[in-house]
């Protein structure tokens, strides 16, 4: 059972992703993504992550995504517009992408060779009690740096947006 | 095996129950709001009208679906079962009351042995996040429908709606954490287990009330954001009938428009019974058990049966002879129905909830009839200038006391 929805979501995941690239128009390329990042939430949840799972689809798949959606319908961007691939990009393409393909798979099973493989239901800690502890005793400085990280981006942003009205 | 029969049991009757409620949530809503504006309502098809919404899902079946030949055909058909399959997935873990024992019975010569199982289809434990996460997902099927109609009218429309929701959601995540710090759990059955008992033998512990930090104005912020959040009066600029011809669904027809309508009504649903879980104390009654609370609501069901048998006695229109009394003996079976023992303790925790839940839906209408719509730049300063500063001031100040008494 567990496999044949892993199978399921992952395959949904890797034809999502690939939609993305595929898709000529911005709407469908930004719902694709938005494909990928619930199969990715329904992953999480299968490993035990329940709380990693909401928030993915709270933060991703809801918030952020429906911004994107949001903006490119404000824009009301059109088709994308394709001209000829150059000469380059057909020759070294497919052979580039085996090469990045193959890389990954080598550095993969060269980092995590002494790990088996995961088991579905072992994981339990998963929920927001465990994070929210580990989060506030172990993490708490990075905790507390990414916070003021995004402070300053947040008022970046708004600098910025000033700027323009004037 | 037997968990697998107990769900479907559980998932066609939730269905069959929540559909029905549905249709009949806007025969309410009509009633009311004529009843508030001195009007009838609908009164033709069926007594009082209550067959208008079998009349009315009837007629949306069998007109004929136009599909306008300028939208975007794959994403305009797609908008309104997104929508409402976004809507329908958060009943699934709303849980309506406390829990079913049926004792070992025997059917045809085989024992069923005895059942368990609680009023719900799922107890998620990060249920309050997972009905977050669905309700944000919800917005893409009003934003796709506005824009695949290619539709100046109905792009506006899912434009502001997705600005809308996006604002509101917010200060109603910042109202829900709150109460989450004195449950101290996710699980929507946790928390509403968490508003058990009573302070001096008779004020309820739900969490409007509870100490160290009564959150009424989180529950006051929540039930704001959530008219945003279903785009009801007074925040409906999404369908503006005045402004935006009717908004999002201005080219939906037939099943497709049936379909925002009921996305819209269960969203509604589901935004009560949240309420009701994180602030009222769920199906926990106003007093305890011990001082009658078991009786209320089959004495309000018996008293609104005497009223109707007073009125179909003495009639004011001819055919009130013939169908008031038929609705009191209904109302004086579901009273004694619920005084029978062995049903006491499924149905008057059931009860509680329900009566919470169709309150807040009242509110949901009564506000409708009354208030007018906010223009829409007072809505999105209402949303970031006043709510977000006060949830975030009211969260600090909960947080505070719950670690000051722990």
């Amino acid at each position: 059972m567990d496999v044949f929805f892993f199978s399921l979501f992952a395959f949904i995941a890797l034809i999502c992703a690939i939609n993305v690239v595929l898709q000529k128009h911005p709407i469908s390329s930004a719902l694709s993504l938005v494909g990928v990042m619930a199969s990715l939430a329904v992953l999480y949840l299968m490993l035990g992550a329940e709380f990693v799972a909401m928030a993915q689809l709270i933060v991703y798949a809801g918030a952020i995504m429906v911004l994107f959606v949001f903006v490119i319908m404000l824009l009301n961007a059109g088709v994308e517009q394709h001209k000829g691939r150059s000469w380059v990009a057909r020759l070294l393409g497919l052979p580039a992408f085996v090469a990045l393909l193959g890389l990954l798979c080598y550095f993969v099973q060269r980092t995590f060779s002494g790990t088996g493989s995961v088991k579905f239901g072992d994981f339990t800690g998963g929920g927001a009690l465990p994070i929210g502890a580990a989060l506030f005793t172990d993490y708490l400085l990075p905790f507390e740096v990414t916070s003021v990280l995004i402070l300053i981006a947040i008022v970046g942003a708004i600098v910025l947006a000033r700027k323009e009205m004037d | 095996m037997e968990f697998l029969i107990i769900t479907l049991v559980k998932l066609a009757l939730i269905t069959f129950v929540f559909m029905t409620a549905l249709a009949y949530l806007q025969w309410v809503e009509r009633k009311v709001i004529a009843h508030v504006q001195v009007r009838m309502g609908p009164s033709r098809v069926g007594p009082h009208g209550l067959l208008q919404p079998l009349a009315d899902v009837i007629k949306l079946i069998t007109k004929e679906g136009v599909l306008p030949p300028h939208v975007n055909t794959g994403y305009y058909l797609a908008a309104p079962f997104l929508a409402v399959f976004m809507a329908l997935i958060s009943i699934s873990i709303i849980p309506f009351g406390t829990e079913i024992n049926i004792p070992a019975f025997t059917v045809a010569g085989t024992t069923v042995g005895p059942i368990h199982t609680m009023m719900e289809l799922a107890n998620v434990n990060v249920g309050v996040l997972m009905i977050l996460g669905v309700s944000g997902m919800g917005v893409y099927g009003i934003a796709l429908a506005g824009w695949s109609s290619n539709n100046k009218y109905a792009l506006l429309g899912g434009l502001r709606s997705s600005a809308q929701m996006i604002s509101y959601e917010l200060p109603m995540s910042l109202a829900i954490a709150s109460p989450l710090l004195a449950a101290g759990t996710l699980s929507l059955r946790g928390i509403a287990d968490s508003q058990a008992g009573y302070y001096l033998g008779f004020i309820p512990r739900w969490a409007i009330f509870q100490m160290p930090a009564p959150q009424i104005l989180a529950f006051i912020i929540f039930m704001i954001a959530a008219f945003a959040e279903t785009n009801r009066i007074p925040f409906d600029l999404p369908e503006a009938e005045n402004e935006l011809v009717a908004g999002f669904h201005v080219e939906y027809s037939s099943m497709t428009f049936a379909a925002f309508f009921m996305a819209e009504y269960a969203n509604m649903v589901t935004v009560c019974s949240v309420g009701t879980l994180l602030f009222l104390g769920g199906w926990h009654p106003l007093w305890p058990a011990s001082m009658g609370s078991n009786f209320v609501i089959p004495a309000i069901l018996a008293g609104s049966g005497a009223i109707c048998l007073y009125h179909g006695l003495n009639p004011a229109r001819p055919f009130d002879r013939y169908t008031l009394p038929v609705f009191a003996a209904i109302f004086f079976g579901l009273a004694a129905l619920m005084l029978y023992p062995p049903l006491v303790p499924v149905l008057t925790p059931l009860a509680w909830f329900l009566a919470k839940l169709a309150f807040l839906l009242f509110l949901f209408v009564w506000i409708r009839a009354t208030l007018p719509r906010f223009r829409y730049d007072q809505l999105m300063s209402f949303a970031w200038k006043f709510l977000f500063p006060v949830a975030l001031a009211n969260l600090l100040i909960t947080g505070f006391l719950v670690a000051l008494v722990q």
